[in-house]
Formats: C-alpha cells, structure tokens, sequence
C-alpha cells in the first residue's frame, strides 16, 4: 500500500502551522504504511551563494559543532548548524558539490539526506507518529511539505528505503505503487551521472526527474517525460524549490484526493487525511485523473 | 430520527446498529454526521430505511446494500454501492473508482463525476451519472443499465455482455467489442423511465446508445464444445 500527503501553501496564512497542520495528516496515513514514514519540508531558504545539507548521523551525540567547524576550515567557508535528534541541517557559503565531497571523505559515516537551498527531509523506521514526535514536526515552519508512510515492498523496510527520495537540488518525491521497469532506466540513468544510494524502484522515479530537469526540462516538461518513460503503478507527489505536482499513471490504481482552497492545496491517498485541514468543508475537493498531473508553482 | 456522530461512535458500532433494523424496522430514519472519510459507512444494510449521511464518506460505502435508501452529502470513495442487491444509493458529490461494482440490482445515483471504471462488472443494477465517468467503465459489465449525462472516459463498455449503455456527452474509445447501437423506441422509453427514476432532468432523444457487437469468444456457440 503506501501513503501519501502533501500541503503546499499559496500564501503566508498558514506558514507559522505547516508542521502543527501536517501532523494529524500523516498520522491519519497509518494504516497505509506502518513500516517506515518521511517528510520533505521546504522553507528557511538560504540565500544566494549558500547550500543547506539535511544530514544524519546514527550517534545523536555527533558534535555537529566540531563537524561544522572542520568542514568551515577545509572549504574555507562560513558554515552554520542546527540540529533536531539525529539530524542536523549544515548551511554552508559555498559549494555543494565540494560540501558533498568533503563530508564523504571525512565523515562517511553521515548520510546526506537533502541538499538543496530550501529542502529539509526527515525519515525513519517505524510508526508516522513515533517519526513526528521524535522530530518535534508540529512546531515546524515553511511553505510547503510532503510526507509518506510506507508499507515496503520493492526493497528493504530502512530509513534509505524510505520516503521521500532526492536525487535533486531541492526536488523530492514520494511514491505510491511499483515501477516495473525501474532496473533498465536505473542503469541508463547511472550512465548519465545520477546516483543512486538504494534498490529502491520509487528512487529511481526521482532519480529520472532530477536528470529531465537537469536537462533544461520545466517541471511540466519532465512531468509529461515521466508519463511516456515510467511504467508501472504510480501516484506521486513532487515537491521542488517553489513548487508542488501530483501525477498519476494511466491505469490510476493507486488512489489520491486533492483538496484546494484560496490558501493552499492539500494532496492525500485518502480524504481521510485532509479533515483536519482548516476550510476543508469547503474546499474543491476532487480525484485527479489519469495520466494527468497537476502542478502549482510560486511565481 | 436517529442521529449517530462518528467522531464518538465508531464505523462498527453503526453498522451494527443499522444491521439490527433488519429483523424487523423500529428505526426508519437515520443521520450520520462527520464521516470524515471513512471506510465502510452504511454496508450490509438489509432494510427499509433512508440513511443520510451529512459530509464525505471513505471507501465501500453502502456496499452490499439491500432495500435501504442512502444518500451520501459529499463525495465518496472507491466501490460505492458495490454488490448492491436492491435499494437507491445517491451520492450528491463526485464517487472515486469502482462505483457500483459487480452490483446486482437498485439504482446508483451519482450527481457529480464518477471516477475509472464505474460499473465494472455490474450485474443488473441501473447506475445514472449527471456527470463525467472515468476510464474502463463498464468493463465485462452484465447486466442492468449505465446512464451518463457528461462524458465517457477511455475503453467505455469493454468486453461487454447486456448491459444498456446510455452516454449524452462524448465518448473518448469504445473498449473491445462495444459499438454503438441504434436508439429505437424502447430505449427512448426506457432511458426516460431511468431518468425520472434517478430525478435527472435531461431530454433522452439527446443521448447515444452503446452495446455489446456480441463478437467475442464467449459469444460463439462454436467454442461450447470446447466444455
């Protein structure tokens, strides 16, 4: 099964309460994946020239200040810190790729989550609620969030089998089906440059975005790629740096609600998860169609 | 009236309550508030009662029904009124898909749109759509009627045996071995009486008829020997 949700605000209204409003969503997704739940969520960008790591470590007594600090000298850089349990976020003024290279050869054992100007992701084994708890997600602010809750099935229940994928600056996905022809576009995709940390079937859907936009692709572009290179069952939600899509394939087997009101749009697999939304009596609230997707950007 | 809310009663003890009207009816009319989205509302009722249920339902709702009249205030979920036996289900929003599945008898009203592959299967119950249906439609349906005021989405009526189908709007594909037939006088009648019947006020002479070319396997008296 698997479980999906998504808020995605069209204006500030909201912004100081996307975690305490994503919270009851996810947890309502419980039944549809117990196994392992993640959230991917945007906001607190950091400006131009800066790049914000999501990264993990297993020991939560990692000195993040220490790691910070070596890695401010090596890249010779200002490098800020935060941590939350065994995440922390590392804004660096510099390059990401030479972060990204710098952390794996010093500290292989931290795992990059995210990278990106805005993205922040968070996942774990075990019950959605357990996973919102530990990371104190009620009091989190932003623009928009996308969260899943897993029942494993393609590969491994672990925190990197888990929900949401990156393979992208800023770009997310989560997934709700199978892809049956993941291994082939994997391998083609690994000889164009992405890389992959997992087995993962729904990694390499976000695997396969992230090429088409760094190919010059618009969302809406990559999007209808999608739909001609990606078999398989699917409803995915995709987040990126100002935008929200939802896409699902043509047999459209695995269910989604969309719910839209003047201040925000709200996806899950079952309206279930969209009650405690503020509004939601009176929102548009509708199934997507097939083979369609559907996209909401910041201007 | 019996009122019963939701967020303090929970989906089984309703379906519990409702289930024991079938012996014999002490309770005729009920309302249901906050559904909320959940799954199996109303199911398995073998009754005469009229069930309101105030806002959006989940999964299944009023599936297996028998004699009871339910209306829906919202949307609902996958397989509406599935394996319905007798009775009117009336959704006053949009169903999701499946709705109506392998039912057997009554009338499944959808005001809105009906999501992919309403009426799969179905087996004699009549099903009219103010709006737009979704892909696969119909699929292997048996018998009983399909009415749609909007549009028909990809494969309407594939594999088909004798279901009546009835679209106004356009029709994306026919699925295999469905055509489209002739509207001779008693499909006119019959499409008016299903009309009134459901409370949709359309003029019949504005809709195209859609059937089985009865060319498949199954159809040839030939393959039998095969048994």
């Amino acid at each position: 099964m698997c479980g999906i949700v998504g808020l995605y605000l069209k204006n500030d209204k909201y912004k100081d309460r996307l975690g305490e409003l994503f919270t009851p969503m996810l947890i309502a997704m419980t039944d549809r994946g117990p196994d392992s739940a993640g959230f991917a969520v945007y906001g607190d960008e950091v400006g131009e020239g800066w790049v914000k790591l999501t990264v993990r470590h297993l020991d939560e007594s990692c000195d993040w200040a220490e790691i910070s600090d070596v890695l401010s000298s090596k890249l010779n850089c200002k490098v800020e810190w935060t941590n939350n349990a065994d995440v922390a976020v590392l804004k660096i003024n510099g390059d990401e790729k030479a972060a990204r290279d710098c952390m794996s050869e010093l500290y292989p054992d931290v795992l990059i989550l995210s990278a990106g100007s805005s993205i922040e992701i968070l996942k774990e084994v075990g019950l959605p609620e357990k996973i919102l708890s530990k990371y104190n997600v009620s009091n989190m602010k932003g623009t928009h969030i996308i969260g899943h809750t897993r029942m494993a099935t393609e590969s491994a229940v672990t925190m990197e089998g888990s929900h949401p994928f990156s393979t992208g600056s800023d770009l997310c996905l989560v997934h709700n089906g199978s892809l049956s022809n993941h291994n082939r576009l994997r391998e083609n995709l690994k000889r164009e440059g992405i890389v992959f940390q997992t087995e993962n079937d729904s990694e390499v859907a976000a695997g396969y975005l992230a090429w088409r936009l760094e190919q010059g692709d618009t969302l809406k572009e990559a999007l209808e790629n999608g739909l001609k290179d990606l078999d398989g069952f699917f409803t995915f939600t995709i987040g990126t740096k100002d935008g929200f899509a939802v896409m699902r394939d043509p047999i459209a087997c695995k269910p989604a609600v969309l719910a839209e009101t003047e201040d925000y749009v709200a996806m899950a697999s079952e309206y279930q998860a969209l009650t405690t939304l503020p509004g939601i009596e009176n929102a548009k609230v509708w199934e997507p169609d097939a083979a369609t997707f559907y996209i909401w950007e910041r201007k | 009236m019996k009122t019963v809310d939701l967020t303090t009663s929970s989906v089984q003890d309703l379906n519990h309550a409702l289930h024991q009207q079938s012996s014999s009816v002490s309770e005729k009319n009920w309302t249901i508030t906050n559904p909320k989205g959940s799954h199996n509302i109303a199911v398995g009722l073998d009754a005469d009662l009229d069930v309101d249920i105030q806002g959006h339902a989940g999964y299944f709702c009023a599936g297996m029904n028998k004699e009871a009249n339910v209306t829906i205030h919202g949307n609902v979920g996958q397989g509406v009124a599935e394996n319905m036996m007798s009775g009117v289900v009336r959704v006053k929003g949009d169903a999701s898909q499946a709705a109506g599945a392998t039912a057997h008898g009554g009338l499944l009203v959808i005001e809105g749109n009906a999501g992919a592959r309403c009426g799969i299967s179905m087996k004699g119950v009549d099903i009219v759509v103010k709006g737009s249906i979704g892909h696969m439609s119909c699929f292997m349906g048996q018998s009983g009627s399909l009415v749609v005021c909007g549009d028909a989405g990809e494969a309407l009526g594939d594999s088909l045996y004798e279901v009546h189908i009835y679209v106004k709007g356009s029709v994306k594909s026919l699925g295999a071995d469905c055509i489209e037939k002739d509207m001779r006088d008693e499909h006119v009648i019959e499409l008016k009486g299903l009309l009134e019947k459901a409370g949709v006020d359309e003029n019949p002479l504005e809709f195209k008829r859609y059937g089985s070319a009865r060319q498949l396997y199954t159809f040839k008296v030939d393959n039998a020997s095969a048994y």
